[in-house]
């Protein structure tokens, strides 16, 4: 009797401290994580459309809780718990504001902006490529993310900027690239060379108050917004929201956007490309006659 | 009935033994409902375990990797098929703070009891004749062994593992120890491992969810035909060069690899700690394919995933004899062959993970003798065969949870002998094993999982457990009985 009343003690009593552990850490996780996801009313009926998909928020939110919860939070404001040690931060979403966008600056994105974001990554940053989840998981998740700001529910997306097909790589285009590359200013932030080392650079923050640097064309490192000439044209014209790179769609015509594009290649000294041989060639040459860019150069710039 | 208490210590010997099994099971059922209640109630989520070393080197959350650590789900594949690499450009070391250090322990203190029945004992304790049959029991608090993980990149596309492991009596030895070229010249499908490794098993035993000592293995990835010489067990680490390639997403992956044909041994031994037996000079091959695909019906309405299949084959050999000095094993020589060769697949359908595997074995007869093969066969002797496998299935109530059933079956084909005294089925098994795991913490740094098990697993006839007790074969139908129930706190950082 004695032994069976030791026994139920002991079950009982190893019970209770496992339920306290158990409360004294939910208590604790509580105080960073509040009960996770419970949703907006629009979680059950938001959806997204890519390619003939259909995403639905409410099998995102399982995704999410899986794969993105630990940086861009339980609140999905971007403060998830590893967002401490990250740097840039994690996507604030209740912002809706978004680098990698085909629509102008200060719109929404498209749908199938935010399914190529994940799906390709941010690759300086910590934010991974996901196209190991399959592309309906990815739809979901798009369809989710849309439930965390009201201006999914009040706007619609911008419209996707019209590109048209590439000009030849000629010298002359870029050339004229250049001259834009100088007249623009992208080298007050970007550096005359393309590393990352314009006068402006190291004062720039980002909408958060973050410190962040311009891109670095010079290391071999790829854009975040997509490796292509097309991604290359798409970046500088609508520009990262909420970083300091802004959108030039309205200083720039459609053709020249496409000799800056040409010229810019030729700053990604570490990533062989045709733009690069050509201008490598044509410096061996004409090295001499170029004027540097930069402010006391009149190259380019009236 | 034997019983390990005293006689006369307990007056209420058997009630007692009774109960104690009882509230055991109570005690697991009761923590477990009412761990995962609490989950699902209140807990924040999303935070499974990964190895904390890349887990902390890419902020990641465990589960971003992870079914329920420590099983990969194709993400994780992506991950370790890359190299340890997410594939950005910050996967060199050179972007990590100094102070970060690629390590992780992981340990496992635990309760469990075991039971064997048909066990050889002596029947006065004491006597030494071996001359009774009993039930062997025994249980308690635990530890497991304890692993010491160190992996990630040592350059972009230079990756690497080094893993000592030790017993729970802390007998070390290196588990994995390897060096991977990852993308050579720019392509998944090229990819170098050099060292000690796992072999590319669709369903890994190193990644699994189970722990005690019956369910903790798959039983096939182990088991060789009674009484042969071979050692081979697709479930050890080998030692080699591997060749692999995958998919941009590994949907599509093979792996070939060149091993000595000496179970993963070290310092020409078969073995990873002292006094293996000297191995020889050949090599084995292992080759492995798998194709994953997205089950087709409406994508998101159908409630299927990622499904995979693939097949694999591997091709050894073993000596039969040994160079010697003055009778003392120096090297092994006189190889005879054997393969293995079987399918498996990963397969999904909502929550519910289902893993089947089937595997095809057989060995040179001279392997099942176990006699030099310079010499005639003894009669009787042929190839020994077996077949068998498994089906597994998890369900997953959230990433917090799952819910892990298994059974298991291998059969003899054909014996070592044609003339045995006990009968065909020697040396089949059967087994079957229920968990459940709930990861309380799942930080990018830590991770806790409470582990519950009961494994049971009946072996036919093997001696000396022959079922009669006398180490003599005589019962061709005995079989042994071993159960185990387990509760254990899984944890690494
Ligand atoms: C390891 C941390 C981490 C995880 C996990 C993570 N992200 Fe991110 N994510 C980031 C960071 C950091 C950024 C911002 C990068 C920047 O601003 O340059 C980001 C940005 C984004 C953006 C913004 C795209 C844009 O154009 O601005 C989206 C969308 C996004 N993440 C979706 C996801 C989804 C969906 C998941 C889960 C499947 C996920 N992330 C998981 C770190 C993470
Ligand atoms: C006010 C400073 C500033 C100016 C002017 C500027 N940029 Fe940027 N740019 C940035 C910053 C900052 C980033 C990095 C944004 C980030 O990391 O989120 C960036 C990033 C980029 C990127 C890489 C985007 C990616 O996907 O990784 C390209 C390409 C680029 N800029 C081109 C240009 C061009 C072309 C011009 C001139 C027409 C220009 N920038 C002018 C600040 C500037």
């Amino acid at each position: 009797m004695t032994l069976k009343k030791f026994a139920v003690t002991f079950a009982l009593g190893s019970m209770a401290l496992l339920t306290a552990g158990a409360t004294v850490s939910t208590a604790q996780s509580h105080v960073n994580s509040p009960d996770p996801l419970l949703g907006t009313p629009s979680v059950a009926t938001e959806t997204s459309n890519i390619d003939g998909i259909t995403g639905h928020a409410e099998s995102g939110k399982h995704l999410y809780r899986r794969f993105c919860i630990g940086c861009h939070g339980p609140d999905g404001n971007g403060q998830g718990m590893n967002a401490q040690w990250i740097d840039p931060k994690p996507r604030d979403f209740t912002e809706a504001t978004f680098k990698c966008r085909s629509t102008p600056t200060g719109t929404l994105p498209t749908d199938e902006d935010l399914y190529n974001a994940i799906t390709r990554g941010f690759v300086t940053t910590n934010m991974p490529s996901w196209r190991p989840l399959n592309p309906q998981q990815r739809a979901d998740l798009v369809a989710f993310i849309k439930t965390w700001s009201p201006r999914w529910a009040k706007e619609k997306p911008g419209a996707s900027l019209n590109i048209p097909p590439e000009t030849a790589i000629t010298i002359e285009s870029i050339l004229h690239g250049r001259e834009l590359f100088q007249k623009l200013e992208c080298w007050k932030c970007h550096g005359p060379e393309g590393h990352a080392d314009g006068p402006s650079a190291s004062t720039l923050t980002d909408s958060k108050g973050n410190p962040i640097l311009p891109f670095n064309f010079s290391t071999g490192e790829r854009f975040m917004c997509g490796d292509s000439n097309r991604d290359l044209y798409r970046i500088f014209m609508t520009g990262l929201d909420g970083s300091p790179m802004p959108s030039f769609a309205d200083v720039i015509q459609p053709n020249d956007a496409w000799d800056l594009v040409h010229f810019l290649r030729t700053l990604q000294v570490a990533l062989p490309n045709q733009e690069l041989t050509l201008w490598q060639t044509y410096k061996a040459a004409h090295g001499k006659d170029l004027k540097p860019i930069g402010p006391d150069s009149a190259g380019g710039a009236q | 009935m034997p019983t390990k208490f005293r006689e006369g210590a307990n007056p209420m010997n058997i009630k007692w033994s009774r109960w104690k099994t009882i509230l055991t099971c109570a005690f697991l059922v009761l923590a477990i409902v009412l761990c995962d209640a609490r989950a699902a109630s209140a807990l924040p989520a999303g935070k499974v375990i990964a190895l904390p070393m890349f887990a902390r080197k890419y902020g990641l959350p465990c589960s971003a990797c992870h079914t329920a650590w420590p099983e990969l789900n194709n993400f994780g594949q992506v991950f370790r098929d890359n190299g340890y690499q997410l594939m950005n450009d910050r996967d060199s070391p050179i972007w990590q703070n100094p102070s970060y250090f690629p390590i992780s322990f992981r340990i496992t203190p635990s309760w469990h009891r075991e039971t064997t029945t048909n066990q050889q004992v002596d029947s006065v304790p004491g006597n030494g004749l071996g001359d009774g049959i009993g039930t062997l029991t025994q249980a308690g608090f635990d530890l497991s062994g304890m692993d010491l993980w160190s992996g990630g990149t040592l350059y972009k596309n230079i990756s690497f593992i080094l893993l000592p492991s030790s017993d729970p009596t802390a007998v070390w030895h290196f588990e994995s120890a390897f060096i991977r070229f990852d993308n050579l010249w720019h392509s998944p499908w090229l990819n170098v491992k050099f060292g000690r490794f796992e072999l590319d098993n669709l369903i890994s035993e190193k990644r699994f969810l189970f722990l005690s000592a019956n369910g903790g293995l798959y039983q096939i990835y182990h088991f060789d035909n009674p009484g042969s010489s071979n050692n081979f067990g697709y479930g050890d680490n080998q030692i080699g060069v591997e060749l692999a390639g995958h998919s941009a997403n590994s949907y599509t992956r093979y792996s070939v690899s060149v091993l000595s044909s000496n179970e993963g041994g070290v310092n020409f031994t078969t073995d990873v700690v002292p006094g293996g037996t000297p191995s020889n000079r050949s090599y084995d091959v292992n080759l492995a394919f798998s194709q994953a695909f997205n089950a087709p019906g409406t994508p998101g309405e159908s409630g299927f995933g990622l499904e995979r299949v693939g097949a694999f084959a591997y091709i050894g050999q073993r000596p039969t004899n040994y160079e010697t000095e003055l009778g003392t094993q120096l090297v092994g020589i006189n190889n005879k062959p054997f393969f293995r060769i079987g399918f498996a697949g990963d397969l999904s359908y909502k929550n519910l993970e289902l893993m089947p595997l089937f595997i095809y074995g057989h060995d040179n007869p001279y392997l099942g003798a176990g006699v030099p093969s310079t010499a005639p066969l003894p009669p009787g002797a042929q190839a020994p065969t077996f077949y068998g496998g498994f089906l597994e299935a998890h369900y997953y109530f959230n990433p917090q949870n799952v819910a892990l059933a298994r059974f298991e079956q291998i059969n003899v084909g054909q014996q070592a002998f044609t003339n045995t005294s006990f009968g065909g089925s020697n040396g089949n098994i059967t087994a079957v094993s229920f968990g459940y795991r709930w990861y309380p913490i799942m930080f990018s740094r830590a991770g806790v999982a409470l582990d519950g098990e009961f494994s049971r697993v009946r072996t036919i006839g093997q001696e000396p457990e022959s079922g009669n007790g006398t180490g003599v074969v005589g019962n061709p139908t005995g079989a042994v009985w071993s159960n185990s129930i387990y509760f254990g706190i899984d944890f690494d950082f």
